[in-house]
């Protein structure tokens, strides 16, 4: 069975579609790429599926239960996360302290978890580490630099110990070898058990890293199957290059 | 240090200033401390929804002023009234209500003014409760627009309602002795004892001297309370919720929920400092329950103090407060709240971390300055 | 039921003018928040302002009221400029708008307020014109002149705006600032600028709101407050960003304001607006035309 199942979503802005019947199934365990063109709808898939924003129709579910009118709070709880295309740290506090937060909200708010004191300062650590901004914990992210941000919003999202990651284009405006690390990171996050999907514009990242590969324009899937059989298909092409 | 051993030294701190007040044998330093200790619970519950939480309350005037119109129309609710309320009823209903809920309101009322307190708290945080759970789920600016209009409406009904004198006003007596508790007595007999003699003045407390007492634990509740959250979980979200509301929801922080704790503990404490109010001021109309001072005031205090810590509202309160008696008394009541006016403007403009970030600048570039050498 | 057909057309007719009113009371924050995104709830206060200055020039030279608040239209315009300007620098570009610009503005609220009682005292103010006074009788129907006037007055001005938003280029640029930066600096347009003018004509407005308020009642200093629950549910009522749905949410409150005071008391006319903005919240926040 599923993890994550969307069937049938729609967005509305106004008189603007922004998503149209959008099926998206995922697997426990998989790598998925979602890509397609600025204005897409990539953004606001992610944010009706984790509940920030509120989809028309169609129906989400999560974990074998449906997930929809759930607010975003109870949707991480029960194990999405995601991350932000613009880093939002909560600024007034230090590094560590903000993988705390969804230690305290998230993880413990399951039943069944209850982190310690010194579990938390453990846990949070060791995502430091995993980020390398260990040696940053006591700093405020006004001090970090943007990489260093892109690193503290993911590490906040797997703070909250998900089963689901949704990474929103973290790796814009990166360098190479910057590029190479996050995937190396998300590979590892995978490989310990967490579904990502990816979302990005940098075509590296996304062939290294997905076993399946999601296709968005317009607001409507126009592709979803094995990355390097989507990337040949003609529809796929011209959404790119006709840009 | 623990919100334990802040609740022990706040109350010490407390007793020493009310000792220190007494050794000066004029009661014009309780009426005026009075204000400032009001302000001071004020400006600490408008901070735990503005400062911690970040949402805006325009309104704080409407539940001071519940919390002094519950203490006014329960203080009217006279055994008398009661009875003429109940010998309105048809016979064979009153006798019944009489056998049974007279002796109990023989015994409740008058009520004494730390049960007005509490009742006044719970109303006024019911209210704030209400307005948050139609407000919040919106943005701030909604909120903040919400609790404005809140004032504008609450002083309508009262205007409206001639129980509690609507807008001619009510006059709130006194009574003769101090309706203190036994237990409270018996306590300050015993404490009297053990005081050496300058301290333990004979003079008995007098009934604003009682009050100011009064607003006293009402400081230390606020304090202890404003700064116990900051150390908490609590504290947490909260401050996740002013700084992103958004990334909080995603990481797991009920924000909702947590914003109606914050409104409502704010409205409560807003409402325990306006209940004693009549009794201290003895005549009260609508117009000063609900005026001008308490809104800005509100705001003002913590934004000049600091928002940040439970430091700042009282600093803010302190200072804010005693420019005003000062000016009050030797200009005039309107001059009073035009400087607090521009103070507020300019601080927010200049200034946005308050008299608290201020005083770490200076902190933080000594220690660089030392540190370089 | 026992109520007169007099009454009750008199009692619609009174809201009607009284709401359109209320929309050049309210048009100006429907620029500033609705459009901008600016919450000024020092905005009565600058109608205030302007009804003093109606007051002052209406009772040393004699000047009707509207004549002088179109004459104080730019000075109004230069003060929103500057204002807008300060709110930028200190708060905009800082990224705090909502606590301390929302306290900034209170700020500015209250000094406002405080300076007009110092200057002027409470009493109340008025001014003289042929039209206070007379009614324009129709039937049944009483048109009260001092009413009917700033109505049309209200219609004009809005009328004037909604022209200016959807046919000049400054204009219809204000209208997209509010839904794409981006696309305006690339047209060539600073926001800011855009942003500036927009606050500027927006505080303009409050010249005129303010000489036909004082048309309409006496005004002292603190009339201002009762005016900003009306403001917003106004705002709120009709869509944020909706220059029509303001001038219906206006009349709307209008004629609630004018039924209740009629039937059951002036005295609880404020109450309605409230009412009016806390149910539209809970039930439709997008307001009856809202984006």
């Amino acid at each position: 069975m599923a993890l994550l199942e969307v069937q049938g979503l729609s967005k509305r802005f106004g008189g603007f579609v922004a998503l149209d019947g959008i099926d998206l199934a995922v697997a426990e365990g998989e790598r998925i790429g979602l890509i397609g063109p600025n204005g897409s709808g990539k953004s606001t898939l992610v944010n009706c599926i984790c509940g920030t924003l509120v989809n028309e129709t169609g129906t989400v579910h999560f974990d074998g239960a449906a997930v929809d009118g759930l607010l975003t709070h109870e949707r991480t709880r029960r194990g999405m996360a995601r991350s932000f295309q613009l880093p939002r740290p909560f600024v007034t506090l230090t590094v560590a302290e903000n993988l705390r937060v969804p230690m305290l909200y998230a993880v413990n708010a399951r039943p069944g978890t209850k982190l310690t004191d010194a579990e938390i300062d453990a846990r949070c650590a060791e995502l430091l580490s995993l980020v390398a901004l260990g040696d940053k914990a006591e700093q405020h992210p006004r001090d970090l630099t943007q990489v260093e941000m892109r690193k503290l919003e993911l590490a906040r999202a797997m703070a909250a110990g998900p089963k689901l990651l949704i990474a929103d284009e973290s790796m814009a405006g990166l360098s190479q070898s910057e590029v190479d690390d996050i995937v190396n990171l998300l590979i590892a996050l995978n490989e310990r058990g967490i579904t990502i999907i990816m979302i990005e514009h940098i075509m590296r990242a996304v062939m290294k890293f997905s076993q399946r590969l999601v296709v968005l324009v317009s607001g409507k899937k126009i592709a979803d199957g094995k990355p390097d059989v989507v990337i040949r298909d003609p529809e796929v092409e011209k959404a790119y290059l006709g840009q | 240090m623990q919100t334990r051993v802040f609740l022990l030294i706040a109350i010490v701190a407390a007793a020493a200033v009310f000792f220190a007040a007494r050794l000066i044998s004029n009661d014009y330093v309780f009426f005026a401390g009075y204000t400032v200790l009001q302000f001071v619970v004020l400006a600490t519950a408008w901070n735990i929804l503005g400062g911690y939480t970040g949402y805006v309350n325009f309104g704080s005037a409407a539940f001071f002023a519940l919390g002094a119109y519950s203490t006014v129309a329960l203080h009217k609710f006279s055994p008398q009234v009661y009875r003429r309320w109940v010998d309105d009823m048809p016979d064979w209903f009153s006798s019944s209500v009489h056998s049974v809920i007279d002796p109990v309101v023989q015994a409740l009322f008058p009520l004494s003014i730390p049960t007005l307190i509490v009742i006044g708290g719970i109303i006024s945080a019911i209210v704030g409760l209400g307005t948050g759970y139609l407000t919040l789920r919106l943005r701030g600016a909604f909120f903040a627009i919400a609790t404005l209009a809140l004032a504008v409406v609450l002083q309508t009904f009262i205007v409206n309602w001639d129980y509690v004198g609507g807008s001619r006003g009510a006059y709130i007596i006194r009574p003769n002795e101090l309706e203190v508790e036994p237990w409270l007595l018996s306590t300050w007999t015993a404490v009297k004892g053990l005081l050496p003699a300058w301290l333990a003045s004979t003079t008995p407390i007098s009934y604003i001297q009682y009050l100011f007492l009064l607003m006293l634990v009402l400081v230390v509740i606020a304090l202890t309370v404003a700064r116990g959250i900051e150390r908490s979980q609590l504290g947490y979200g909260f401050a996740t919720i002013r700084d992103d509301e958004l990334a909080a929801e995603a990481s797991g922080v009920p924000t909702l929920k947590l914003k109606l704790i914050a409104t409502t503990l704010s409205g409560a404490l807003m409402g325990m400092a306006g209940a004693p109010f009549p009794y201290y001021i003895g005549y009260l109309q609508p117009s000063s329950a609900f005026g001008l001072e308490y809104a800005v005031n509100s705001i003002a205090m913590p934004m000049i103090g600091g928002t940040t810590s439970w430091a700042g509202p009282l600093i803010g309160a302190i200072l804010l407060g005693s420019l005003q008696q000062y000016v009050t008394v030797t200009i005039s009541s309107s001059v009073n709240v035009l400087i607090v006016g521009l103070l507020l403007i300019v601080f927010v403009i200049i200034a946005p971390s308050g008299i608290i970030g201020l005083v770490q600048g200076w902190l933080r570039r000594a220690q660089a300055g030392q540190g370089g050498k | 039921m026992g109520v007169s057909f007099d009454l009750l057309i008199n009692a619609l007719i009174a809201g009607i003018l009284l709401g359109g009113f209320y929309a050049a009371v309210t048009i100006g924050v429907s620029i500033s928040f609705g459009i901008l995104d600016i919450v000024n709830i020092a905005h009565p206060a600058f109608i205030i302002l302007g009804s003093y200055i109606a007051y002052i020039v209406n009772a040393r030279l004699g000047l009707d009221p509207i004549l002088t608040s179109i004459v104080m239209l730019p000075v109004f315009y230069v003060l929103g400029a500057g204002i807008y300007q300060v709110y930028y620098e200190a708060f905009e570009k800082r990224g705090q708008e909502s606590l301390r610009g929302l306290s900034f503005f209170f700020g500015l609220l209250f000094v406002t307020e405080v300076m007009l009682i110092l200057v002027f005292g409470v009493d109340y103010r008025y001014v003289e014109a042929w039209y206070i006074g007379p009614s324009w009788h129709l039937g049944v129907m009483d048109f009260p002149l001092r009413m009917l006037v700033p109505c049309l007055a209200a219609l004009a001005l809005f009328g004037a705006l909604q022209l200016f938003l959807s046919t000049t280029f400054i204009g219809r640029a204000i209208s997209a600032v509010a839904q794409d930066q981006l696309a305006l600096q690339l047209m060539g347009a600073s926001p800011t600028r855009i942003k500036r003018i927009a606050f500027g004509i927006s505080i303009a407005t409050t010249a005129v709101a303010g000489a036909l308020l004082i048309i309409i009642q006496p005004v002292e200093p603190s009339v201002g407050r009762e005016y900003i629950g009306r403001v917003f549910a106004i705002c709120v009522l009709g869509g944020l960003g909706s220059l029509p749905g303001t001038v219906i949410g206006a009349m709307l409150l209008g004629i609630l304001e004018s039924f209740t005071s009629t039937f059951y008391g002036p005295s609880w006319a404020p109450a309605v607006a409230f009412g009016v903005l806390l149910l539209t919240l809970a039930f439709r926040p997008a307001g009856l035309f809202g984006r």
